[in-house]
This record gives structure tokens, sequence and C-alpha cells, in this order.
């Protein structure tokens, strides 16, 4: 099922959740809605299931706009954070649940209903369990219980809120390579929201990154990763760092001296310089190069991690070193980025 | 969780030392207060022989005003089911003005005297009074009969079953009821499959004392009841009537049936109460 979310925003209050916001969800996609906590992340998944109303803008569920539908009536699946199972339910009667209230001729009979949850069971790899109630599982286990759950009413979307987030990590990451395959399986329209970008870039068909209620990027884990078109991005998505520069005909400067680095389609004017600490090449001599004095130099799984204190103490940039490379405290260091981006700041752009 | 099969052992380790002061003071404290009073009722009863007892217990007027007093107490106490929740629902989902006030309210029948309650209740319901008079063209009559004494059970349980089932209520999740309405469950469905289940506990807990409380009662209720014989006399009036006439023995034999059957009634609820915690969870 095609999902398209067009100009909706949301106000509680009048403070603004979502501005604005457009987004085509493509039938069988898995996405994630990636963001700092007050994105409107959380917001946007809950307007496509209808437990929130946009306050203004629609939703379309293929061709039909599901705007107009309660929630009962879109057939969505939702998965929550904290499981939200029936406590005084067993598992086969949690799952079974969504099939149980149907009215009329669309209510399978009872057997079916039991059938239909031993699958799903089985699907979500937990046979055997179907006695039990929610408080004699892990949370694991109770999370796979919530989406077998969810997928018992065959729903046209599938919607996740945090899923794995009250999770320990290493159950996590189980259950995002099971989440993939199941998706992988069933090929329901998905989409989770989620703050762990390891989490989304990993899982998810495409990303869709969001900052203050708005849509800042919307791509794949390598468009995301290598492609980031705002500052915000650049910031949010793996590490990076950052210094202030300025362009003159197109070429960068920090404070009084070039960096050696070329651009074309930025403005002259002040602008910031983001790059990943491990996209870089150290230089003997600095005829255009960054240039910084070590502040702290820590070792990190494989790498070399060192802060590099550029233009007096101002300004702090991260890069990586091979181990080999010793880093003395105070010792100066020189290198250039070879995969960089300069965004012009705001206020220069607005003038 | 598993319940395996564990061997009962006197006493559970705890970090929390002086078990055994804390054992003999409880059992000590029980005795005197509760355990000692009530075996006196049983010796005193024991003491008229099972012949005499029998003759007593089974007196019409007695047996009249038993029923009386334990179906009053039950219909009270389903009434107070009922519409305790509903109170408890209003306090805890909604937000209006007076809320404050209407919540402190709900706790007026623990603290009033219950003869103020009684004169006040047969005063409203009264043929003459506010809401009897209103009454009376229906030809329902409320003060000086059975359904006075039902009303009088009502106000006084009423705080039982709100004061227990709220704060159980307030700890429902919202998720629990979005994720039955994404799994197409209506809001009427909602309450009764998925609410309703998991405040069971609490709500029997309620009900329980709210019995139990209105068993007990005498102040209130004998302003409103009339007090007829054989049609609105509550059983601990007529155990005041017979220690009135010095007939201790009628006394006492009144007094030891309202025990038992309290007794049984107490534990059954509480069996079942048991059984629902352990199946629904909440309050657990």
């Amino acid at each position: 099922m095609d999902v398209s979310i067009r100009n909706v925003r949301k106000e509680f209050d009048r403070f603004p959740a979502l501005h604005n916001v457009s987004l085509d969800i493509h039938s069988g996609e898995l996405i994630a809605l990636l963001g700092p906590s007050g994105s409107g992340k959380t917001t946007l998944l809950r307007l496509i299931a209808g437990l929130e109303t946009p306050t203004d803008g629609s939703i379309y569920f293929g061709p039909e706009d599901a705007s107009l539908k309660s929630v009962q009536e879109r057939n969505v699946g939702f998965v929550f954070q904290h499981y939200a199972l029936f406590r005084h339910m067993t598992v086969a009667e949690n799952i079974g649940f969504g099939l149980k209230v149907r009215k009329g001729n669309d209510r399978p009979p009872n057997e079916q209903i039991r059938k239909r949850a031993l699958e799903l069971l089985d699907l979500v790899q937990l046979s055997g369990l179907e006695n039990r109630y929610p408080n004699q599982l892990s949370g694991g286990q109770r999370q796979r219980v919530a989406l077998a759950r969810a997928m018992a009413i065959e729903p046209r979307v599938l919607l996740l809120d945090e899923p794995f987030g009250a999770l320990d990590a290493q159950v996590r990451r189980e259950l995002r390579r099971w989440l993939r395959e199941i998706h992988d399986t069933t090929g329901h329209t998905t989409v989770f929201v989620t703050h762990d970008q390891e989490e989304a870039l990993e899982l998810a068909d495409r990303v869709v990154v969001m900052s203050q209620g708005r849509i800042e990027q919307v791509g794949t884990a390598d468009d995301a990763y290598d492609r980031p078109n705002s500052p915000f991005v650049y910031g949010f998505i793996g590490d990076s760092s950052t210094l202030p520069v300025r362009v003159e005909n197109g070429e960068i400067w920090l404070a009084d001296r070039t960096v050696g680095l070329q651009v074309n389609d930025v403005p002259d004017g002040n602008a910031s310089l983001y790059f990943r600490p491990h996209d870089i090449t150290l230089l003997d001599g600095c005829g255009g190069c960054i240039a910084g004095t070590v502040a702290t130099s820590r070792r990190v799984a494989g790498t070399r991690r060192v802060e590099l204190e550029v233009g007096g103490s101002q300004h702090r940039v991260e890069i990586e070193l091979p181990i080999e490379h010793v880093a003395a405290e105070r010792s100066r260091i020189a290198f250039r980025p070879t995969r960089w981006k300069v965004f012009p700041d705001a206020q220069d752009s607005t003038a | 969780m598993t319940y395996a099969p564990t061997r009962w052992r006197f006493r559970q380790p705890s970090v929390i030392p002086g078990f055994g002061p804390a054992l003999g003071f409880t059992i000590a404290y029980l005795s005197l207060i509760v355990l000692i009073p009530l075996s006196g009722i049983a010796l005193r009863a024991a003491a008229l022989g099972w012949s005499g007892f029998w003759a007593l217990a089974t007196d019409e007027r007695t047996l009249k005003a038993l029923e009386i007093s334990f179906g009053a107490s039950l219909i009270a106490a389903i009434v107070n089911v009922v519409f305790g929740t509903l109170v408890a629902w209003v306090l805890v989902r909604y937000r209006f003005p007076g809320r404050r006030l209407i919540d402190a309210a709900v706790d007026l029948p623990f603290a009033l005297p219950t003869a103020v309650a009684g004169i006040a209740l047969a005063a409203i319901y009264a043929p003459n009074g506010w809401v009897g008079s209103l009454l009376a063209p229906l030809g329902i009559k409320v003060a000086f009969t059975p359904l006075g004494i039902i009303v009088a059970l009502i106000f006084v349980g009423l705080p039982f079953v709100v004061r227990t089932v709220q704060p159980v209520m307030e700890e429902i999740d919202r998720d629990v009821e979005e994720a039955a309405a994404t799994l197409g469950a209506t809001r009427l469905q909602t309450v009764r499959r998925v609410i309703l289940p998991g405040l069971m506990p609490a709500i029997l807990t309620g009900f329980a004392l709210s019995f139990a409380r209105a068993v007990g009662e005498y102040g209130s209720v004998i302003f409103i009841a009339g007090n007829i014989p054989y049609v609105s006399e509550i059983a601990p009036l007529l155990i005041v009537i017979r220690l009135e006439e010095f007939n201790y023995a009628g006394a006492t034999a009144i007094a030891a049936i309202m025990l038992v059957i309290s007794f049984f009634m107490l534990f059954a609820i509480n069996l079942v109460q048991t059984w629902s915690r352990r199946r629904y969870g909440y309050g657990a």
C-alpha cells in the first residue's frame, strides 16, 4: 500500500510539532523516521495511524484519503515502544484480539482465530508460548508478540514506534536483523521511528531524517551518510567535525590561510566546513591545510581519535589517525579533508 | 516466571532483621484487638448448646433480619461497584473545574458520623423531603422501607470502591487503549475487553470492602430504615434490641451467625481476588 503524506501540519496547543511535511512511501518499503527527540517523528507516525489528527493537510493510503477515517477503520498495525500488550490475555488471545473484535461476517470463527495466532507465533519464532501471559515473557519476546498482534489484522501499513527502544543492546541487534527478515517475508509497507541512527541505517530501505518538525533529508543509508544535504544531517548522522570558514572566489579560507580546497557552488562569504574524522590525509608541510595542536588523544578500537585545537583554542575538531601515530600532546598536526562539504551560513544566504 | 513447586518454608530470608519480634507482635496485637473479642462470641454461643443455639438462630425475626442485612449489603455493594467505578473513571480521565472538590467529597462518608448521614438521608428521602417528594408521586417510597436501607448502605460504601479502583485506573497506560483502537476495537469493546478485566482485582477489593462495611453498618441505617420487624429491621439493630431486653443469648446467637457468614463471604472474595490478581496482574 502506497502511503502519501501531503502538506501535513500538526500543532499541539498552538505549539507546532510538524511544519508542512510531505512524504511518499512506496508499497512494500521499509522506512525509518530518524531524528532527535522533539523532531516530530513520533507525531508523524501517530498521524499516519490516526492516533492524532492533522491540523492541516492529508494522508493518503493508496488512492483514498485516510485522514477522513478513524483509527479503527484505517487498519494499521501499530507496535508501541513499551509493547502495550493486554496483560490479562494469553499470548494467543493477544494476537487474536484484532480478529475477535471484528463484527459480523468479517469475524472469523474461533478456531480459525486460534489457528492464525499460532501461525503468527510461529513466524515470530515463539511457538509453544501461546498460553503464557505477557508478564511471563522477556522484553524481546513481548515485542515479538506485539508485532504478531499487529500483523494479525493484515494491516495495510505496519507502524513501529521505537520498537526496540526499551531493550538491551544485544537483543536490539538480534531483533533488528529479525525484523528485516520478517519484512522481506511478508512484504508489509513498514514505517518505524527510531533515534538510533545505526538502527535506521542498517535496517531501512530509505531513511527520513527529521529535525524540529521538518524533514531534512530522505534517502538511502548511503545518501544520508555520504551525501548529507544539510548541516543538521551532516552533524546528526555519523561523526563529523566542523569549522567556520570563509569562501572567496571558490577558495576556502580558514582565518588568514587557505585550506587548499576549492568549491564552485557556494557563494562568497562565511560558511561552515564539514568533514568526517576519518576522511582526511595528513600533510607534512602546510601549503594549504588545516593545522592544529593536539588537545587530547584517545585510543578507540582500531584507531586513534585526536582532538585538535585549530586557531588557538576556539575550535576543536576530531580526526582519526592510524594507531602508529604518536600524536603527542601539544604537537602540531597538519591535515586536509578528503571528503567534505561546505554549507554557506544562514545569514549570508539571506543577505 | 514459572510456578515451580517450592518447599514450604516458615521463614523467608530477608535483609531486614526482626522476623521473630515482628511476627510475635503481630499475633499478640491481632489477638488483643480482634481474635480474643471475637472468640468471646464463639464461646458464649457455644455455651448455649447446639439445640438452644439452633432455636435462637432459626427464629423467624432473626432470619428475616439477617436476610435484610446481607441482602441489602449485597445490593448496595453491587450498586457501588458500578457507580463507584464510574466516579473513579470520571475523576481519573477528565479534567474539569471542581474536580478536586468532587475528589475530596468522595471521602466524606468516611468522616461523617454515620448517624448524621442517616438523619440527613432520612430527611431528604422522606415523603415530604426534597427527593422523597419527587419520588412519592411515582409510588416509590425510600425512607422507612428496605430501599432506604440500601440507600444508606450505598452512601457509606461508595468511597471504598472509588478509593481502591482510582489508583489502579491511573496506572493503566494510554498505550494499551491505543493498541486496542489500532486493532479495530471500538471504544465500548476496549472498555469491556481491555480496561475492565484489568481493573477486576481492584473492583473486587472495592466490592469486598464496601460489602463488609455495609454488613456492619448500624448508625445511618436505623434512622432511615423505619426498623419495622420482618420488613426493615437489620441484624445489628436486632442485636441491640436483644441486648436491651437483657436477652444476651439471643444477641450472641445473631452475632455468631453474622460472624460466620461474613467470614466465609470475605474469604471467598479473597480467593477470587487472588486468582484474578494472578491472572490479570494490575495492582499485583
